[in-house]
């Protein structure tokens, strides 16, 4: 399990590693924790000319939100495609803002996988069963991509095209993801978000995962809901039409049962070797139920301590 | 053809290393072909295995999933590093062998690896966090009962409290 030979540079900046990517082209790939690139250059199912290493590049290391009111109200969380998962895992910033991203993290690879492996480097893999990229739309986050003519954003519930296959173009570097914050629902609403999955062992591969984030007012009525599932599909999925069954109630038993039916109704997963399409599809069910239950679990907890900022 | 050669400078365990690399050769054959330190193995090759486990900076990550000059400029510690300076086994090493945490001694290493690093973080770890810091290290004969034993009793040992 070899590498072909290949050609490595590590420029000290990001425009100099976007000048190397036009360069080469199709024939480089950029490699920041190789967690996933690394073992396709072993089994040779990739096999690029050139490694361009941005793992060390300050720039794509950013963890902030950025301060003032922006004209949507809802704000941003910006993490660095370059931060590593065990960097996002535990920083503070990172957990009050996007905690259902800290839930999702336990279940990603292992911990010596963790820390390698960086946030912007799982969502360019695309791989359907991700639980960063599962993450990313579910909370209709924006990716920013960046190549020597400018900067281009795409929503990551557009960027999935196929397993293995995103919307980003050999030339350009993800540089950022942005997720919402949800602030514009009021100082009063209380957020709840979960993350669950069922794979064959703990950071391996998800046969099917699921994670919700809810918003609900001091009542507990909803107010907003987004939920997704990986592994079902032949990308992450989110399921943005499944808010309006949640929003108005107060997520009990029988509007997360629509929920849940409807969502193993939307998807049309495959079987294979490891689980076949009709247990995935089970499995999507039962895991919608348990995120939203957890979700809502979350958000009523949170009443005294977090809110929503 | 010849392939293109960096030049790496590597702290392996406190010494300063320094070789002449190609690009495609990983952290681990680095380790066991180039520096002759064969107390890290090479497993699935692949990131599944965890055997060829090492403390980068202190942190443990997989060998096999690194190139050398992906390191250049950085510090590693193996298994080598972790017994004591006159070379006896240290607390953690001594437990493994005291709990029978091993039988054909393959996943060892890494095994190893990952606990140090987790008793360093954390010197009383509660056993779903000793089972959560082994679960990217695949053993095939102990059965991880034992493995789960020895770093509770090196936790004991080490002066922190076992769960």
């Amino acid at each position: 399990m070899k590498a072909a030979p290949f050609e490595y540079a590590r420029p000290a900046t990001l425009a100099e590693a976007c000048s190397l990517l036009a360069a080469h082209g199709p024939d480089a790939k950029l490699i920041a924790g190789g967690q996933s690139l690394v073992p396709m250059m072993a089994m040779r199912l990739a096999r690029p000319a050139w490694l361009i290493d941005i793992s060390r590049l300050a720039e794509l290391q950013r963890i902030a939100v950025p301060a003032g009111l922006p004209a949507d109200r809802d704000g941003h969380f910006i993490v660095g495609a370059g931060v590593r998962q065990c960097v996002m895992e535990r920083d503070p910033l990172a957990r009050a803002s996007v905690p259902l991203m800290a839930r999702a993290l336990r279940w990603v690879g292992h911990v010596q996988t963790r820390n390698r492996g960086t946030i912007g480097g799982s969502i360019v893999h695309g791989d359907a069963s991700a639980e960063i990229a599962l993450v990313a739309c579910v909370l209709d986050a924006m990716l920013e991509l960046r190549d020597t003519s400018g900067v281009t954003e795409v929503p990551a519930r557009e960027f999935f095209l196929a397993p293995m296959i995103t919307s980003i173009a050999p030339e350009q570097c993800l540089t950022e993801i942005r997720f919402p914050l949800w602030r514009g629902l009021g100082a009063e609403a209380m957020r709840g978000c979960a993350f669950d999955e069922v794979s064959v062992r703990h950071g391996d591969f998800a046969l099917v995962s699921a994670c919700a984030q809810v918003m609900l007012d001091a009542d507990g009525r909803c107010l907003r809901a987004e939920l997704g599932i990986g592994g079902a599909a032949s990308v992450p999925l989110a399921l943005p039409e499944l808010g309006p069954l949640l929003i108005g109630t107060r997520l009990d038993e029988q509007a997360i049962t629509a929920a849940a039916d409807a969502a193993a109704d939307l998807i049309d997963p495959e079987g294979d070797l490891h689980a076949s399409a009709d247990y995935r599809r089970h499995l999507a069910r039962v895991l919608v139920e348990r995120v939203l239950r957890a979700a809502k679990e979350d958000a009523m907890r949170d009443t005294s301590k977090e809110r929503t900022r | 053809m010849s392939e293109q050669l960096y030049p790496v400078s590597i702290e392996v365990n406190g010494e300063r290393r320094e070789a002449l690399v190609t690009a495609r050769l990983t952290l681990v054959d680095f380790l066991r072909d180039t520096l002759r330190l064969t107390g890290t193995h090479a497993g699935c090759e692949h990131g599944i295995c965890g055997a060829c486990s090492v403390l980068l900076d202190g942190e443990p990550v997989r060998s096999c999933l690194m190139y050398a000059v992906q390191a250049d400029g950085r510090s590693l510690t193996t298994i080598e590093g972790l017994a004591q300076p006159d070379g006896t086994p240290d607390a953690l090493q001594d437990a493994f062998c005291e709990a029978h945490a091993l039988q054909c001694g393959y996943c060892t290493p890494g095994m190893i690896v990952a606990a140090h690093a987790l008793l360093e973080a954390n010197a009383a770890p509660e056993e779903h966090e000793i089972r959560e810091a082994i679960g990217g290290n695949l053993c095939r004969c102990t059965g991880y009962q034992q493995i789960v034993d020895a770093i509770k009793l090196a936790a004991a040992k080490r002066g922190g409290s076992a769960a």
